[in-house]
């Protein structure tokens, strides 16, 4: 816990309270919804009520008569280039990339979809004009099963595509037929990776700011990414890309839903094109539900080939991936990421993929915190469990004879990653030790003794973050990059602003971008103002997302203050008058080798430099750089998380008793900070495993609009976690950092499910799925009393 | 169409005219511009929107503005005195209790009523009582201790 003496620290590694609190607990926090424009109206989008209709005509003129509405606009109104594109297109899948117009014009193929724009005074008058919109529909038949969508007969979601396929991703080892048939023995199992909703408790919403005079366009937008969002906006609206300007200001929460482009943004950039006023649009819960993307639904076949000693000498993985009715920005490279860990954290370098992506009709899927790479996890997690209940294995055991070994590293994984470093027995040694797994038997028994069932789950996992160098996303067919900006702005009396590509909502980056400040240039924390989300002055920046801020933004700030430094010491040493070979660092100053008393403070040298009066030949004046970093590869963190839990067996009702953590991210900034994400990874995690669903019914309604349906885990509903770490750093960058944001989530829902099915062990229970609300649980014990 | 009311927020008496269906939360936001209090939900379950209503925590999206006439009502705002932070901001900032702090304001208010009722509160008392507010960035394990703390601290001063 943060004390004063830490608090006065505040460089590299101390636990500092953050500088971002201050305005979020007085309530001077800046959301979109809190901003107001001069002359702004608002809008509501009328959505399909079917999950597939044709659309007949649309009668907007009752909604235009009411007092208030100032217009209705449709797809015949709306302006705009094309529809919402997707960055996405892995090579070699055969992807189809449907056309998604902002507004629909003759089909609708989800729950959700906007047909119309009303533009009115206030929401409530916007809303009153919704209700008046007539929309002729057609129903059409539907499909929101991916594997029904693949199926012969299947109704269609685009006409145009025959088989519902939207992607395949496939892969094979050379090989892996022979590896496969000379396994001792095979173990086969069937996992469902429910969909889900990202739910950050700030819904979407934007405002769109068209200056009719100088075609410049202003979008207030709730995002991830901002420069992503202006660029795809001047393409859609047809306008120039240096005339759009992106403002993000504070994000209630992101988790990747909204690391994305919507139609939300172009149609209210394009309707205050059309109407002269600003738009502004904010997104209601239940039309959340709907309207933006979804996480995870997909469903795995395993087949482990494993010799006698519990190794895995052969996998195939089949899957098939719910992409929904078209693809978002990333949708078709989501499931490309669960291909790239299939194998995890064990060394199985004989693997036949096959990843299946179907279109249905439901929301598009897309990044949610994890992104593929939790559902790969939770898969290869039970698998080996099934493997070690298969021959009589421990479960800790069974691992440890898959680990990839730290000789190996550099390792080259059967999926074309690089993973570079790893030391996964450490983490496995102190959880086990943590959450005492030699004594759980005798929990087990007092827990019986009880009318108690009670398990104990592993996950031993490894995640790809850190994204991404840019050859590689170029490879795997993502149309943007992966480096990161940063400028070091040092100002004539000392003080620094850093501007940052990244995109922090909730990180606390301001903080952890000061503490390496103060720790690499000597500036004091406080003396440190951290800047981002304005396109206007930014240079462009590629957001938060896939645990990369650290590691990719981190490491750029890193080398800009490594120039401004070097920048400082050649001035240094010419107000000095030495050579620059005569000077040494001392964390906070220039100074001649051995003499304090001939010294420069960084400070100094940041005034020096502005008034640039006694400039050493060819440097330029002002201390400021910028870093465009584009990593050498991935980071991989890794960890072991250990879940106990109790089961009621007159309820279902699972009881977490203990959950231990011990992650690996390399060397920590702040480890407050890595605490409240970690914290906040395993609890979304355990929200998938215990109670999240989104559900449509067979007719395409979405019957999980609310939170009332929708059960997002409360503070009573989650236990408290016991947190450790080892500290491996990477060899990727120079800080030897790797991400965080995302490890919980990635761990949680495994440990918790073959916690639930080791309870139920004693019963025959050899697999749950997730949600395991309690009806499924006591439904699972009922069968297998029967 | 339009009601008169007056109502009392952190501690400054506000007369306006509003219609009848609008809602307090929004007669705070849109028309007093006290935008700490946040929406996050449609059905009164995230408790983004918890603010004191005459001493009580209420959900200020289930409340009509016009009912608020005539009564004190105490929001985020209304915290701080005198640029010093409330014990219930302290604790949230000294326990890393926020991350993108959309849900802090009403968690904070949902939490001081807790305090102001139950001063003791267990940790798992605290739980029970913030059910009805919903965070989705801290895995509530350091708002508890925030809470814990804030208890402890309003008990001694």
């Amino acid at each position: 816990m943060a004390t004063m003496e830490t608090k006065a620290a505040g460089g590299i590694g101390d636990a500092v309270l953050r500088k971002e609190d201050r305005k979020f607990v007085t309530g001077e926090g800046r959301y979109v919804d809190d901003l107001r424009l001069p002359g702004m109206l608002h809008a509501v989008f009328v959505r399909s009520p079917f999950g597939h209709a044709k659309i007949n005509g649309i009668d907007t003129s009752k909604a235009e008569a009411l007092p208030g509405v100032h217009r209705v606009l449709t797809h015949a109104t709306l302006p705009a280039e094309t529809g919402v594109l997707s960055a996405s297109n892995p090579p070699g899948s055969d992807v189809r990339q449907p056309e998604q117009p902002l507004l629909a014009r003759d089909e609708v193929r989800y729950v959700g979809e906007p047909v119309a724009i009303v533009i009115a005074d206030d929401r409530y008058i916007a809303k009153d004009g919704a209700d008046l919109v007539l929309v002729d529909y057609d129903p059409l038949p539907v499909v929101c099963d991916a594997e029904a969508a693949l199926a012969d007969g299947a109704p269609l979601v685009h006409s145009e595509y025959p088989d519902n396929a939207a992607a395949t991703i496939s892969h094979e080892t050379d090989g892996f037929a022979e590896a496969m048939q000379g396994a001792a023995r095979t173990v086969e199992l069937r996992v469902v990776n429910q969909r889900v909703t990202p739910m950050p408790m700030e819904t979407r919403g934007c405002i769109g700011d068209w200056q009719q005079a100088t075609g410049e366009v202003t979008l207030y937008t709730s995002t991830q990414v901002a420069h992503f969002v202006r660029t795809f906006v001047s393409i859609v609206c047809g306008t120039s890309e240096a005339k759009v300007r992106v403002v993000t200001p504070d994000v209630g929460g992101g988790f990747g839903a909204k690391l994305n482009t919507y139609r939300e943004e172009f149609a209210v950039c394009s309707a205050s094109r059309a109407v002269g006023v600003p738009i502004k649009w904010i997104e209601d819960r239940s039309e959340n539900a709907v309207a933006t993307i979804h996480g995870r639904d997909q469903v795995q076949y395993y087949t482990a080939g494993v010799d006698e000693s519990g190794k895995v000498v052969a996998l195939k993985f089949d899957a098939i991936q719910n992409n929904g009715a078209y693809h978002q920005l990333l949708t078709p490279s989501i499931s490309h990421l669960t291909v790239f860990m299939v194998p995890g954290c064990y060394d199985i370098q004989n693997i036949s993929i096959r990843m299946r992506q179907a279109f249905t009709n439901t929301t598009p899927t897309d990044a949610y915190r994890g992104a593929g790479r939790p559902e790969a996890t939770h898969g290869i997690e039970r698998l080996m469990d099934a493997i070690a209940d298969d021959l009589g294995m421990d479960a800790a055991e069974v691992r440890r004879v898959n680990f990839i070994k730290p000789e190996q590293f550099p390792y080259s994984s059967s999926t074309g990653l690089v993973y570079d470093s790893g030391e996964y027995d450490a983490t496995l040694d102190e959880a086990l030790r943590l959450s005492d797994y030699a004594g759980f038997e005798a929990r087990r028994a007092a827990s019986e003794a009880n009318g108690k069932y009670r398990g104990i789950g592993l996950s031993t996992y490894v995640e790809v973050c850190g994204l991404a160098p840019s050859a590689v996303t170029a490879a795997i067919g993502i149309g943007a990059p992966g480096w990161e900006h940063s400028t070091v702005r040092l100002h004539p009396t000392g003080k620094a602003t850093v501007i940052t590509g990244t995109s922090p909502h909730g990180q606390g980056h301001a903080t952890s971008w000061s503490q390496i400040v103060q720790t690499e240039l000597g500036i004091p924390f406080d003396d440190v103002e951290v800047i981002h989300g304005d396109t206007a002055f930014q240079p462009y920046g590629l957001g938060t997302y896939g645990s990369r801020s650290l590691a990719v933004g981190g490491v750029a700030l890193y080398r800009s203050l490594g120039k401004v430094r070097e920048k400082a010491r050649e001035i240094a040493a010419n107000l000095l008058e030495c050579s620059v070979e005569d000077l040494e660092w001392t964390g906070t100053s220039w100074q001649v080798k051995g003499s304090p008393d001939r010294a420069k403070t960084i400070q100094e040298l940041a005034g020096a430099a502005w008034a640039a009066s006694s400039m050493p030949e060819g440097v330029e004046p002002v201390l400021e750089a910028t870093t465009f970093h584009d990593p050498p590869n991935f980071t991989f963190p890794f960890g072991t998380h250990v879940c106990e839990v109790e089961i009621d067996p007159a309820t279902g009702r699972i009881e977490i008793v203990n959950y231990t953590a011990v992650d690996d991210c390399g060397n920590v900034i702040n480890p407050l900070i890595v605490d409240g994400q970690v914290h906040g990874g395993i609890i979304q995690g355990l929200g998938q495993a215990l109670y999240e669903e989104t559900v449509y019914g067979e007719d395409g309604q979405m019957l999980t609009p609310t939170l009332v349906e929708y059960l997002v885990p409360s503070a009573a509903d989650v236990p408290e976690m016991t947190l450790a770490r080892t500290t491996t750093p990477s060899p990727s960058n120079p800080m030897g950092v790797k991400g965080i944001g995302e490890a919980g989530t990635i761990a949680a829902s495994s440990a918790i499910v073959n916690a639930a099915v080791d309870a139920l062990s004693g019963l025959g229970v050899r697999h749950l799925e997730m949600p395991m609300q309690p009806a499924r649980v006591w439904g699972a014990i009922q069968e297998a009393k029967a | 169409m339009g009601q008169t009311i007056t109502v009392t927020v952190n501690g400054t008496a506000h007369t306006a005219d509003v219609e009848p269906r609008t809602l307090l939360v929004h007669f705070l936001r849109e028309q007093l511009t006290l935008t700490g209090t946040h929406i996050g939900c449609d059905t009164s379950t995230c408790g983004c929107c918890t603010v004191h209503l005459d001493g009580e925590p209420v959900l200020s999206c289930s409340v009509l503005a016009v009912q608020a006439d005539g009564c004190a009502v105490r929001t985020v705002e209304g915290l701080s005195e005198g640029g010093e932070l409330h014990p219930i901001q302290q604790a949230f900032h000294e326990n890393h209790g926020l991350q993108c702090g959309f849900c802090t304001p009403g968690m904070m208010m949902t939490a001081l009523g807790v305090i102001e009722q139950n001063p003791q509160a267990s940790d798992d008392e605290i739980r029970e009582a913030l059910e009805g507010n919903l965070c989705r960035c801290t895995g509530y394990q350091n708002i508890v201790a925030a809470v814990r703390s804030a208890a402890d601290q309003m008990a001694r001063s």
